[in-house]
C-alpha cells in the first residue's frame, strides 16, 4: 500500500466512508498525520460519520475555485491529533472539481501528510474519476454479495486502466453464521472471484450504526469486533503482520484454509 | 465439490458470478466484432458443461484453398478446457 490511497467499491452502501473514517482514526492513533478527503460532492457523508459536521467553514470546491486556502478548509480532529478532513461541498455537484485539481489537491496535501486517504463515492463517473486522480493505490470494498462483487470487479478493471494495479480488498459486513449455513460468500469464494489481495475482513456489527449515531468511528469501541477489524487493516496498511481475526466459524475461509 | 453436499445458495452465486464477469471482463476491451460475439455466446454454452481456460481460448475464421481456385472458410475454435463438470446444466 502506498501512502495516497482511494477508497472505493462501485456499488454504494458497502462501507467505503466507515471505512475511511476508521482508517483515518487508526493510522492517527498510530502517530501518522493522516488527510481524509471526501470527494462525494452534494452528498458529503464523511464529515457527519466523523462527527465534524459543525466544524465545516470551507470545504474542497473552495479550496479547487480558489475562495479559501487548502489551511483554512482542512479541519483539524481534536479528539485524534494528526487526523485532518478536507470535506466535500453539499450543494454542488462532481463537475464542480477536475481530475486535475483533485492532482493538484493531492500533491499539495502529500507535502504535509504521511497518510492521504480519498473516500470515493459509488459510481464510475465524475465522482470516481476525482477521487482516483491523484491516488497511487487502491482499497477495495465489498459485501459477499453477487451485485457488490461484481462492481468491485468493474472498478478493479477500471484503476488498473487508469494505472492503479497497487488494490487491495476489504470484505465487509461479513456474516459468519450465514458463511457456515452456506448462505453468504465465504472469504476465499470472493478472492479467488476477484483475484485480488485480501487486507482485512470486516463483521457485521450493529457497533458501527451507534458509532455513526455518536458520531466516532467504531474503532475507539472496545467491544467493536468490526472496530478491531478496522485497527488491524490499519497496522497492515503500516506494513505490520496482524493475524486476522478469529470469527468464531470454522469454514469461514471456505474450503481452503489459509492460516493468515 | 463432494457429490453428497448438496449446492448452497452461496454454490449457487458463485457460479453465477464467474460466468457474469467473464462477459464483463470481455465486453470492457473496445472489440465487439462477430468473433468476439461468436466466442461470448460458445463460453456461454458450453461452460455449463466444461470449464473452460478463456485465457488461451481462440476463435478464428480461416481460409483453406481449394483445388479450383475457390476458398472454403472455416470457423476454428481452440478451446482448451480445465475441468469437465459431472452431469451438466442441471444438476451437480
Amino acid at each position: 500500500m502506498e501512502n495516497t490511497i482511494v477508497v472505493t467499491s462501485g456499488k454504494g452502501g458497502v462501507g467505503k466512508t466507515t471505512t475511511v473514517a476508521n482508517l483515518g482514526a487508526g493510522l492517527a492513533l498510530e502517530g501518522k498525520k493522516v488527510a481524509l478527503i471526501d470527494t462525494d460532492i452534494g452528498l458529503r457523508n464523511l464529515d457527519v460519520v466523523l462527527g465534524l459536521e459543525n466544524r465545516i467553514v470551507f470545504d474542497l470546491v473552495d479550496v479547487v475555485e480558489g475562495t479559501c486556502r487548502l489551511q483554512q478548509a482542512l479541519i483539524k480532529d481534536k479528539r485524534y491529533p494528526g487526523l485532518f478532513l478536507l470535506p466535500a461541498a453539499q450543494t454542488r455537484d462532481k463537475m464542480a472539481v477536475s481530475p486535475a485539481q483533485m492532482r493538484d489537491v493531492v500533491a499539495e496535501l502529500e507535502k504535509e501528510m504521511d497518510y492521504v486517504l480519498i473516500d470515493c463515492p459509488a459510481g464510475i463517473e465524475q465522482g470516481f474519476k476525482n477521487a482516483v486522480a491523484g491516488a497511487k493505490s487502491a482499497l477495495i470494498v465489498t459485501v459477499p454479495e453477487v451485485s457488490s462483487v461484481r462492481d468491485a470487479d468493474r472498478i478493479i478493471g477500471l484503476l488498473n486502466s487508469t494505472g492503479i494495479d497497487d488494490v487491495a480488498l476489504i470484505i465487509n459486513r461479513i456474516r459468519p453464521d450465514l458463511v457456515k449455513k452456506g448462505d453468504m460468500l465465504a472469504i476465499d469464494d470472493t478472492l479467488d472471484i476477484l483475484g485480488i489481495d485480501l487486507i482485512g475482513v470486516v463483521p457485521e456489527d450493529e457497533h458501527i450504526l451507534r458509532s455513526s449515531n455518536l458520531g466516532e468511528p467504531a474503532l475507539i469501541d472496545k467491544k467493536s469486533m468490526a472496530g478491531k477489524a478496522f485497527k488491524n487493516i490499519s497496522k497492515r496498511i503500516l506494513g505490520e503482520d496482524v493475524e486476522y481475526l478469529d470469527l468464531k466459524v470454522k469454514g469461514l475461509f471456505g474450503r481452503l484454509f489459509q492460516g493468515k | 465439490m463432494s457429490r453428497f453436499r448438496k449446492k448452497t445458495t452461496s454454490d449457487i452465486a458463485i457460479e453465477r458470478l464467474k460466468l457474469v464477469l467473464i462477459h464483463d471482463r470481455m465486453g470492457t476491451s473496445p472489440n465487439s466484432n462477430i468473433i468476439s460475439m461468436i466466442k461470448k455466446d460458445i463460453i456461454d454454452v458450453i461452460s455449463s458443461y466444461v470449464e473452460i481456460d478463456v485465457d488461451n481460448f481462440e476463435v478464428e475464421i480461416t481460409k483453406v484453398p481449394k483445388p479450383n481456385n475457390t476458398y472454403e472458410s472455416k470457423l476454428v475454435a481452440n478451446i482448451p478446457i480445465k475441468k469437465i463438470k459431472q452431469g451438466g446444466r442441471d444438476s451437480f
